[in-house]
């Protein structure tokens, strides 16, 4: 496990104009709903604890209205929080004054928008290089960096054209480029792939996932879309209401679903691909074939099949036997037997 | 019943003594102050004295080669350019090239003066919310009340002549530009602002680097409306002894010169078109990258 970049503690935001004096029936346990209905006040963040490990992607997921977009935006204080603490390596991100905090958000972090957010009237090179020219930094240092991000994302050519005249996905590449320019080590995303359609997506996140092999940023990205949460995430946070209802890596989220909520959530995702054999590893070892921790069920149905016991020995990314895994596990973790359960609880 | 068929009121002479009280002491405020505010605007009256002279002295077809320039410059078009010339030049054979030289020096200094002032107060009010509700309303009355109302106390203050002119020009002209400073401004979407905020700009960098020029499409049509209004202007500061094109207007009105009314009503209208349609080319031009255009 590696070190705590950013840690979240306690954090509740009320939005309206005295949402301070409303913090104490919160915590003693106020729904979001009788707040709204008796003080007109919205309970945007409810009692949010996360801590987000350096170098490593870190998903918000929600549906609309859950409050991600205003949890991340509390990372760079976009929005002030009601009450809570948030640290970034150890650094209290809300007791800086504007200064230092201009400073926290021109170093530390960088962000990417969903609906782009790209200067309209400047160029994509100056759009990329914005971060460093309020920064103050030399135009030709700015410059030669904005070079080298834009052709890293794949817009070498289109410098000297204006944001009009690219495509949606290119304006993204755009905005990622300017994010990523300032070298700032945590990387915020919100919804940044969620106004692109389909294949311009999984585009982009093969671009992010790529970049970060050699960046290891510590990118906290929000999304509503579960395929993308699984895909990029190495941890995921579900949000619901403004408060986290489950966290830990995809394996867990998909074998342990905590609630109705999300097993309903997870309900129509392909297992076959996104199950990968540690997570229905079991006690031993076997003299069948090996097969990688992180291959996924679908891939490993095939050689377990071909198997004389139906059964193979997993190991870990360094060729060590780490346990076994045998074709009834496997076949049975294609079936949600939890969820379904619950879909009785449910009527 | 008498009194609910009479509206009760001051009455007659507490009504006029108070009328008189206020114009006496503001006869005598002015008389006291009147030539400290005259030399504050001294310098006001000599940069315009010498614009009009300038002008005037300058060889015709130098003005027109400049104002060829100035056409081309701002709208990218040869027939805008061209148009502006003949328009000059059917001016100028008429008789007109003198008055209309006055009055193109009153437009431009009143129309910088009114962007000097308006835009710094644009910038304020769309800043702080406090300021634009107390500006608003001042806005408001500057331009429904009666021109002729706020007139008086400017003669009243600094007598008859150009400055006054340029001053009660400046009150009817400078709204729109505060107006669409302020809007537009206040229209520059949220998000990139947002974006601004997120790299850690200042205040500064923000206005200067995204706002105004986010807004400048907005801001030149105040300086637009501005000019328009300042032209509208011309006749009646005419009657405060203003000189230039809005004079024989005067005069044709107040002895039925039809041809010199009409001579001069069209001139004024010709610069009206020629501003207008040079300062809107160039605004339209300024927001070329909102539709993907290839710029300048």
């Amino acid at each position: 496990m590696s070190k705590t970049k950013l840690k979240i503690e306690n954090l509740y935001k009320i939005f309206g104009p005295r949402g301070k004096s409303f913090i104490d029936s919160v915590k003693n346990g106020m729904s979001k709903q009788e707040l709204l209905d008796n003080h007109s006040h919205v309970l945007g963040l409810n009692d949010i604890n996360l801590d987000i490990p350096e170098q490593r992607i870190q998903v918000i997921m929600g549906l609309s209205g859950s409050g991600k977009s205003t949890l991340i935006r509390h990372i760079n204080r976009l929005i002030e929080p009601t009450a809570g603490a948030i640290t970034v390596d150890d650094e209290d991100i809300l007791s800086m004054s504007q200064l230092q905090l201009r400073e926290f958000r021109r170093k530390k972090t960088s962000m990417v928008f969903q609906k782009f957010a790209l200067l309209p009237h400047k160029t994509v090179a100056q759009n990329v290089a914005y971060g460093l020219t309020i920064q103050g930094e030399q135009e030709s240092i700015a410059k030669e960096k904005s070079h080298k991000w834009i052709e890293s994302v794949g817009l070498s050519g289109f410098e000297e054209r204006y944001p009009a005249q690219l495509s949606g996905g290119m304006q993204q590449r755009v905005g990622l480029a300017r994010a990523l320019a300032t070298d700032a080590p945590i990387l915020l995303m919100d919804e940044a792939f969620s106004a692109l359609d389909p294949l311009i997506r999984t585009d982009m996140q093969n671009i992010l996932l790529e970049l970060q092999k050699d960046l290891h940023k510590t990118i906290i990205f929000i999304t509503h879309d579960l395929d993308e949460a699984l895909r990029i995430g190495d941890n995921i946070a579900i949000l619901r209401d403004g408060k986290i209802i489950q966290k830990g890596d995809p394996q867990q989220i998909i074998m342990k679903p905590a609630d109705d909520y999300i097993s309903d959530f997870i309900k129509d995702i392909n297992r076959g691909k996104v199950i990968e054999v540690k997570s229905i590893m079991q006690k031993g070892s076997s003299e069948g074939a090996s097969l990688d921790s992180s291959c996924s069920l679908e891939d490993a149905l095939k050689v377990l099949n071909n198997e004389k016991n139906k059964e193979c020995s997993v190991v870990d990314d360094k060729g060590k036997k780490i346990g076994k895994v045998t074709l009834d596990a496997a076949i049975g973790a294609l079936f949600r037997e939890k969820a379904s359960k619950n879909k009785e609880k449910y009527k | 019943m008498d009194w609910l068929a009479e509206f009760p009121s001051l009455g007659k002479r507490d009504l006029r003594d108070l009328k008189k009280g206020i114009d006496g002491s503001f006869r005598e405020w002015s008389r006291s102050n009147g030539d400290a505010i005259e030399a504050f605007f001294d310098p006001l009256y000599f940069f315009l004295v010498w614009l009009e002279k300038l002008l005037i002295a300058t060889p015709w077809p130098i003005i027109l080669i400049i104002v060829a320039g100035l056409a081309y410059i701002g709208s990218r078009s040869w027939k805008l350019a061209l148009g502006s010339v003949v328009s000059f030049m059917l001016i100028g054979y008429f008789g007109m090239w003198k008055d209309m030289m006055a009055t193109i020096s009153l437009i431009s200094v009143s129309t910088l003066i009114c962007i000097a002032v308006g835009i710094p107060i644009g910038i304020l009010m769309s800043r702080y919310d406090r300021v634009q509700s107390a500006i608003t309303p001042i806005l408001d009355l500057m331009q429904t009340i009666p021109i002729f109302v706020y007139l008086l106390p400017v003669v009243m203050l600094l007598g008859i002549g150009r400055v006054p002119g340029l001053i009660a020009v400046c009150v009817y002209a400078i709204p729109p530009i505060i107006r669409l400073t302020n809007l537009g401004i206040r229209l520059v979407d949220k998000e990139i602002l947002e974006a601004a905020d997120a790299f850690g700009s200042s205040y500064r960098q923000k206005l200067f680097s995204v706002q105004i020029p986010l807004a400048l499409p907005n801001i030149f049509a105040g300086v637009n409306q501005t000019i328009m209004m300042a032209l509208a202007m011309v006749v009646i500061a005419s009657m405060i002894g203003v000189k230039g094109l809005g004079m024989p207007v005067l005069q044709a009105v107040q002895n039925q010169y039809l041809t010199l009314g009409l001579m001069n009503g069209l001139a004024i209208v010709a610069l009206a078109i020629i501003f207008d349609r040079v300062s809107q080319r160039y605004g339209q031009r300024l927001q070329a990258h909102r539709y993907g255009k290839e710029h300048e």
